[in-house]
């Protein structure tokens, strides 16, 4: 590990520049959390980037191979906690898959609704934390008006505002709270007439335009050789939206459409965030007066085992693609689980997108990749 | 594409590898010696496995499964790959040349479990310290200080 600021001796050919290591973080306010990476510059061109993780490793996946599959589902809301119930549905999912339980239909649509509004959440998040990265700092204000009411509904059904842990197998832990529906309309309501702020703030601005055109770019072929889900692949314009391509819970019976940008630079991710909170919300208001009547959690043992064999589970978080691999000998503890985070891989995309530009554009770069750094160290 | 075609595409390339057809994908079990230029076909042929979704390990304490799990995105058909490496000497070609997210994948891998992946450009430890002794997500990793099992 670099402790200090070192210029290494020079080994161009013509002598006259020296190349600067940085350090940026492990605690920087750009890379949102615990992520070290080491810069290697010649002048203000970015020669090499290389990423030092671990500081928030806590070996969740050894920690799950002595945890019950009712237990394990908690440890996953500390890895993406933006995405909490959308990685508590991908783990609920595999223990599912597995039992083979059918969960009812009125829990299948509250788990939607929720994964919904989780995602408008961390859009939301991620657009006031990267606009103030870039140097606007309203926008964050702005974005963080509206999460707050996302988080008070989640407050009351779930009892809690971030590590959520509400999916269980079998359905969600308990039913709705009598006002979620008055709230979540009023919300969306809220969300309708004050988006435009954010455009007129933040999308046509010209100063953040010219910032976020053109930079970081990443092609369909690295997109995908990479690893890359999520908005940052379909900034790219690869489509890869799990939700469409391998349908779970009633994603198949709702309308909405994958949002897809061709430019694959930081402002079509940018863009492919934007325009996917309407996604969602169009999604919420097909489904918010329609939750059937009915049981919200499938009757299930009280101590699960999942027979022997392996399980995958894949789901569409705020980040990509989150998938659950399960290898169960048939006792009531994993023996071994992964969790395979979209973090992680488009982490790995970032020297590639960022080799040989500026440093000041890495700031922009890195806001749109939306690193959640639990999520990679895990 | 179907499983049988799959199927018939291994038999033609990789007579050796052998098919479990019980889970949700097609399993194929390779040779870690094969597995390189295999790899470069199923990457390159009319299958067309472009993307590498997940990249793991499991130790059977007899040996070690590494597992690819595999899909097209333009044809979305999916696939695991599986090569089981000694326990002693745990050693297999890297594929990071062939997908570019198995060069995090794979030290990772290398990190927690103590696989050597043959030619990788960069093998280093990834989340843990480079002072740090064994591989923690072995059936066999005991840490007295941070006990992890409840």
């Amino acid at each position: 590990m670099y402790t200090q600021t070192e210029i290494i001796k020079d080994t161009t050919v013509n002598g006259s520049e020296g190349e600067l290591v940085i350090n940026v973080g492990p605690q920087h306010p750009a890379t949102h959390g615990v992520l070290h990476l080491v810069i290697t510059l010649n002048g203000e061109t970015i020669k090499k980037i290389e990423p030092h993780l671990g500081y928030i490793h806590r070996s969740i996946e050894k920690m799950c191979e002595s945890l019950s599959y009712r237990q394990f589902i908690y440890v996953t809301s500390r890895m993406d906690y933006l995405s909490s119930h959308i990685n508590n549905l991908g783990s609920a999912h595999c223990v599912e898959k597995g039992m083979q339980i059918e969960i009812p239909a009125r829990a299948k649509v509250i788990r939607v609704l929720m994964s919904e509004l989780t995602r408008i959440a961390s859009h939301e998040l991620w657009l006031g934390a990267m606009a103030m990265d870039l140097g606007a700092f309203t926008p964050f204000f702005y974005a963080f008006r509206e999460r707050e009411m996302i988080n008070d509904i989640m407050e009351e059904t779930c009892g809690a505002r971030l590590t959520m842990n509400y999916m269980v197998p079998g359905g969600v832990m308990y039913d709705i709270h009598p006002d979620f529906q008055q709230k979540v309309k009023a919300f969306v309501k809220q969300f309708k007439e004050k988006v435009t702020e954010y455009d007129d703030l933040v999308t046509n601005n010209i100063i953040f335009q010219n910032r976020m055109k053109g930079v970081g770019i990443l092609s369909k072929e690295d997109a995908v050789s990479y690893g890359c889900t999520g908005p940052v692949a379909r900034g790219s314009g690869v489509s890869c939206d799990i939700r469409k391509i391998f349908p779970y819970e009633i994603y198949d019976t709702v309308a909405f459409d994958e949002v897809l940008e061709t430019a694959g630079d930081s402002f079509a991710r940018y863009m492919v965030r934007v325009r996917e909170m309407h996604q969602s919300i169009r999604i919420i208001e097909q489904l918010i007066d329609n939750i059937p009547e009915g049981e919200y959690q499938a009757k299930t043992k009280a101590v699960l085992k999942l027979p022997k064999g392996e399980f995958y589970s894949r789901v569409e978080t705020a980040r990509g693609e989150f998938g659950v691999y399960i290898v169960s000998e048939g006792a009531t503890t994993p023996y071994r689980i992964k969790f395979r985070s979209p973090g992680f891989s488009n982490l790995s995309a970032l020297e590639h997108m960022a080799k040989g530009s500026k440093l000041g554009d890495l700031m922009a770069t890195m806001g749109t990749l939306d690193l959640v750094i639990p999520d990679i160290d895990r | 594409m179907t499983n049988e075609e799959i199927k018939a595409y291994f038999t033609t390339v990789a007579p050796s590898a052998t098919f479990d057809e019980t889970g949700e994908w097609l399993n194929v079990q390779v040779e870690p010696g094969s597995w390189k230029a295999l790899a470069q076909n199923l990457r390159n042929s009319i299958l067309h496995f472009d993307y590498l979704f997940c990249l793991t390990c499991i130790d059977w304490k007899t040996h070690f499964s590494v597992v690819y799990h595999l899909s097209s995105t333009t044809y979305r058909h999916t696939i695991v790959i599986k090569a089981n490496v000694d326990v002693v000497n745990p050693e297999i070609e890297t594929v990071s040349n062939i997908w570019r997210t198995a060069e995090f994948h794979e030290r990772e891998v290398y990190d927690l479990f103590g696989v050597k992946f043959l030619h990788h450009p960069d093998l280093r430890r990834l989340i843990l310290t480079d002072d740090f002794e064994g591989y923690p997500l072995r059936k066999n990793f005991e840490d007295p200080i941070n006990m992890i099992k409840l």
